[in-house]
């Protein structure tokens, strides 16, 4: 946790674009660091539509954003991009000699010559029931992921979903907690079948409830939640719970990007068009996250914008050397580096 | 052609509609606060409507793929559709919308 990893290159972002950057710069003999908030490469193409087809990306008639990703992982592994996932850039301050100190909420560090953010819509965070006063029990009794089953011992815990998630918990912690409670619009389930059935089953013998409604309101102070209210076609109820796990997919929020001293506008990275740079010098921002006069929120277009803020990133990295542009198709020495995998 | 959508504040807005687009993008592009962030895939839920009574029986009937993306909305009712799986059409020509809870695009993720 304590050492510092001294890199050339840090990317924020392992979707398409932020992938694509590690072989922009890969070329130019830059070596990369990559951070995702999620546990896999991919972004939104592996988060939103891994199964849905793309039908705008140069050479490719048609692809998934999973075949995609795929793809780009193939085409940069002679890079050895070394990737930390599940985590989230927490700060990022430039320090006097130009380097810039990075650090994520998993306490990951790193000494990066330059920064790349390549963060797409932001960060994808749990989305949130709008129920009002719900953020004054987060963190104490809503939850929006399992870290510690201990801490739902002897609980009323309520859980709501309908996906893996929610019946995973459900089934998990129904050992653990006093009382599990599965809330669902619908007695049907996007869930593993086996996971389903188990449910079901525990609810036959009386170990898990099921309900069907919504949560509209919760009761409790100082964070201490102590019922909610349940409403349903019957009408209202309200039950008593001291957890609660909404569990209703990822939505992408700016997230600490905010604090990072950069020129924003309505949440984009304003950049200029030649070298893809943001306000702070060293800082560069390519992908859906960016804007400029023109810009097309295109996975392309963040190809392209990755190839020019390498050939800029490489004057940073290595003041000085002269930089010869060259062509895969015929540098014996691109191909080398490309083939050294 | 028109369509009449109340946003999560209550104000009714009448905008101008194209037909063979989809309705998300009518309210995206008219700058309307809804999140739609997967720009129509049916993979995120975050362009949640309810659509008035009097209009349910113009609409195609939604795919599965639709019905189950709705459980990741909140709020969700029997008239609980995803705008961005209605396609504009003349017979639509009038319809009146409603934007759900938790379409907006700054507070529909958690801290």
């Amino acid at each position: 946790m304590s050492d510092v990893i001294d890199t050339d290159i840090l990317i924020i972002g392992a979707g398409p674009v932020g992938l694509f950057a590690v072989f922009e710069l890969g070329l130019l003999d830059m070596r990369t660091h990559v951070v995702d908030i999620l546990d896999r490469p991919g972004g939104q193409c592996a988060e939103l539509y891994p199964e849905k087809p793309i039908y705008d990306i140069p050479g490719l008639p048609e692809v998934t954003g999973q075949e995609l990703t795929d793809n780009l992982l193939k085409q940069i592994a002679p890079f050895k991009p070394q990737f930390h996932f599940s985590q989230m850039v927490s700060s990022l301050e430039k320090k006097a000699d130009g380097r810039f100190d990075v650090e994520t909420d998993a306490g990951t560090r790193f000494d990066a010559k330059v920064v790349i953010v390549a963060a797409g819509g932001g960060s994808f965070q749990p989305k949130r029931p709008p129920v009002p006063g719900i953020d004054a029990f987060e963190g104490k009794s809503v939850f929006y992921s399992v870290r510690q089953i201990e801490a739902f011992r002897d609980e009323d815990v309520v859980i709501v979903g309908g996906g893996d998630s929610a019946l995973d918990w459900t089934v998990a912690l129904e050992s653990v907690a006093k009382s599990v409670t599965l809330i669902h619009r619908r007695a049907e389930f996007r869930a593993a079948d086996a996971t389903v059935n188990k449910m079901w089953e525990l609810e036959r013998v009386g170990r898990v409830q099921f309900k069907l409604g919504q949560v509209t309101s919760l009761n409790g102070s100082d964070g201490a939640l102590e019922s909610f209210v349940l409403k349903s076609k019957e009408g209202e109820e309200t039950i008593a719970a001291t957890r609660l796990l909404p569990f209703f997919g990822l939505t992408m929020k700016l997230g600490p990007v905010a604090e990072w001293g950069l020129n924003l506008n309505e949440n984009l990275i304003p950049v200029d068009t030649e070298k893809f740079e943001t306000s702070v010098p060293g800082i560069f921002s390519i992908g859906d996250i960016n804007t400029y006069p023109g810009k097309l929120k295109l996975i392309l277009s963040g190809f392209h914008e990755a190839a020019l803020m390498a050939h800029a990133a490489k004057k940073i990295v290595s003041p000085g050397e002269r930089v010869i542009f060259q062509y895969t198709t015929s540098s014996t020495s691109l191909q080398k580096k490309l083939k050294a995998a | 052609m028109q369509i009449h959508v109340t946003d999560q504040t209550g104000t009714r807005h009448s905008l101008e509609a194209l037909e063979g687009f989809r309705v998300m993008e009518i309210i995206r592009d008219w700058g309307l606060d809804v999140k739609a962030e997967c720009g129509g895939a049916c993979a995120c839920a975050t362009c949640h409507v309810y659509v008035a009574p009097a209009w349910s029986g113009k609409l195609y009937d939604p795919l599965d793929e639709e019905i189950d993306m709705l459980d990741s909305a909140f709020a969700v009712e029997d008239n609980s559709r995803l705008s961005c799986q209605i396609l504009m059409s003349e017979a639509l020509n009038g319809i009146e919308l409603t934007l759900a809870p938790g379409t907006q695009k700054d507070d529909a993720a958690a801290a």
